[in-house]
């Protein structure tokens, strides 16, 4: 039994690190029904900054955290505002064409700067356990759990309390009549896209310690964010959260009771929850169902 | 059978002309060269297929490397001696490389058709959503099935004495066989040659095949889905069967360009189609033209010369792929028809300006 729990724990790690990802495509889907392909490269590219600013410039861990965050920010409304918004209008296939092209250039970028090689990447936390109830807990999966659980809290606090996080509410519910109060919502779009790509940072920056450091490392973590979005209802915050970790608990516990599936099949079986969910119940667990007039 | 208009008639010569000059080419460059060229032969069929399911009948799809996975992985199984049994009957070894061509292509074009009952019921993001994941699985789903595909290593075809065209001691009487192949009275002295011939005279066959397809009925319920999902259903147009029929045939080209792709490089393994391969088979529809044609040989030629050309310009690994993506991005820009819609301009342009003088 206590091997259960320690597996229930690691999975909610994991499935924090999902989380903060599938919000970071929950946040761009809702205000522009956009999924963002390049969201997972955008975050090992933000977790590279992270590395060179504490490997190559003699940072300390949490200054080179906040500096990625602030700089994350601002890459993601750079995009927004100079490839997003020129296609803002355009059919789905070119704006999937255009983020699949982001995800070249932040992938190619990556490996031009910094090579390709696989790196360590250094962790908050200690590396250690703490006994609770004869259930080894480890200190990093505690902290990654802690540090986005709190990230969640300040976004809905920024979302519910702050006149911005009002303004982007309503630039997403309805842009037109946003526009007509005077929001501007082109900016209100391009600040999503920044927290976004903090949100991916951060997921980025909690998953390097374990997955290390390559331009590869996002690509699996985003069908997991994927799948987490889907399973919550693409459209719900809350959903994302939850359906992230939901997902990081069942595939740990997929993985290590079922042998037929271990280690290698975890991604088909994202995979086939991506396409259950899809399929039986478009909206996800937690998302309102969307009624269309033809 | 619609009767062939004048205009259609200009295009079947200039089909052969072109078939023609294929044919010749490899007279006049390097045997390094022919190879590079049959691989534009190769991905020339897969982007047809492509262009099918994409640009015809509006359906996304960011996993066509996963039926050319299903294609590669048929040829090899059938054609190496690792052998495949299933209820007690091995399947091995008793097929010639192009024979498995045909087999390769059915078996993605059935995994294709059948991946399109499920497509039916996504729309747009989530069917790219959807074939995204297919392409980031494939090769975790490869390396599982190890007792079929080899696992990791994959598949070594290279001396197998069914490849053809391939020199190499033969295994039993250990004498030297020459490379290269000749048919009736032609000569085709090198491997890279016979490879150049095949994929080209499999791409031209089907260029012809799809230009069949798409130019009647058929092809005109294909876009008619594309352009109005609702307006095609109230003119009488089967969407279900427009739409899975149009991923079976998209699978069955991917499947063969699969297929060659794995003759061509002699062996197959899970990193023979990454999920790159899927994404520049999409940059390669959009660079040749959404719903074109014969502009797909620019797409071809570019995926496959572009990573070459970056190469000269910065040694570092990234450099193709920042080139891809920027050029991906600047083409859905500015000329969101690709090379299709540069070259219908241009036309356009040189035709106002004669009529005028």
């Amino acid at each position: 039994m206590a091997q259960f729990f320690q597996q229930v724990v690691s999975g909610l790690a994991s499935g924090a690190i999902y989380a903060a990802l599938a919000l970071a495509l929950v946040l761009i889907h809702r205000a522009t029904g956009v999924i963002n392909f390049a969201q997972g490269e955008m975050a090992m590219f933000s977790t590279y900054i992270a590395w060179t600013l504490t490997a190559n410039h003699g940072w300390s861990y949490w200054p080179a955290f906040a500096a990625t965050i602030v700089l994350s920010f601002i890459g993601g409304l750079a995009v927004q505002r100079t490839v997003i918004r020129p296609i803002e209008r355009a059919p789905i296939l070119t704006i999937v064409i255009v983020t699949i092209g982001l995800v070249l250039i932040f992938n190619g970028l990556a490996g031009w700067i910094w090579s390709a090689e696989v790196r360590a990447f250094p962790s908050a936390f200690p590396n250690e356990t703490i006994l609770v109830g004869g259930v080894a807990i480890s200190v990093q999966d505690l902290g990654t759990i802690g540090v986005v659980l709190a990230l969640v809290l300040a976004l809905w606090a920024f979302f519910q309390f702050t006149k911005v996080g009002l303004a982007m509410r309503a630039s997403a519910l309805n842009p037109d009549a946003s526009r007509l109060v005077g929001v501007r919502v082109g900016w209100m779009l391009g600040i999503g896209w920044g927290l976004a790509a903090a949100l991916g940072a951060v997921a980025g920056m909690l998953a390097a310690p374990t997955v290390f450091l390559d331009p590869t490392m996002m690509q699996a973590l985003l069908i997991y964010a994927f799948a987490a979005a889907v399973l919550g209802g693409i459209d719900s915050p809350f959903g994302a959260v939850a359906g992230g970790l939901m997902l990081g608990v069942g595939l740990n516990l997929l993985g290590s009771y079922i042998d037929f599936v271990g280690a290698d099949l975890r991604l088909p079986a994202a995979l086939l929850i991506i396409l259950v969910v899809l399929l039986v119940k478009p909206e996800g667990l937690f998302g309102k169902p969307v009624a269309r007039r033809v | 059978m619609t009767r062939p208009a004048r205009s259609e008639l200009v295009k079947i010569v200039l089909f052969l002309v072109a078939a023609a000059a294929i044919l010749f080419l490899p007279r006049f460059v390097s045997d390094f060269r022919a190879q590079q060229f049959a691989y534009v032969g190769i991905y020339l069929i897969a982007l047809l297929g492509l262009n099918i399911l994409t640009g015809f009948t509006g359906q996304i799809s960011l996993g066509h490397g996963a039926y050319m996975a299903i294609g590669g992985y048929t040829t090899a199984i059938l054609i190496s001696d690792q052998g495949l049994e299933i209820g007690g009957h091995v399947f091995s070894g008793d097929l010639q490389d192009v024979w498995t061509i045909p087999i390769a292509g059915v078996v993605a074009g059935i995994f294709g058709f059948l991946f399109g009952f499920p497509a039916l019921r996504l729309a747009g993001l989530y069917l790219a959503l959807a074939t995204f994941a297919v392409a980031v699985a494939t090769p975790a789903v490869i390396r599982k099935f190890e007792s079929f595909t080899g696992g990791g290593p994959g598949i070594n075809l290279f001396d197998s004495p069914r490849l053809t065209g391939v020199g190499g001691t033969d295994p039993e009487t250990f004498e030297e066989t020459p490379a290269g192949v000749s048919i009736g009275p032609f000569d085709i002295p090198t491997f890279n040659e016979w490879l150049y011939y095949l994929s080209w005279g499999i791409a031209l066959g089907m260029f012809a095949l799809a230009w069949f397809m798409l130019r009647g009925r058929f092809g005109r319920a294909l876009r008619a889905v594309r352009d109005s999902e609702l307006a095609a259903a109230s003119a009488g147009v089967s969407l279900a069967r427009y739409k899975t029929l149009a991923f079976g045939i998209s699978a069955f080209y991917a499947g063969v360009a699969g297929s060659l792709l794995g003759i061509a490089t002699t062996f197959v393994n899970p990193e023979t189609f990454p999920i790159t391969l899927s994404i520049f088979l999409l940059v390669g529809v959009v660079v040749g033209g959404l719903g074109s044609l014969w502009p797909l040989v620019f797409g071809a030629v570019f995926i496959q010369f572009l990573p070459l050309w970056a190469q000269s310009i910065s040694k570092s690994p990234g450099a193709p792929a920042v080139v891809y993506g920027v050029i991906l991005i600047a083409v859905m820009l500015l000329l969101p028809m690709g090379a299709a819609g540069l070259i219908r301009r241009v036309t356009w342009l040189a035709s106002r300006l004669t009529t005028r003088a």
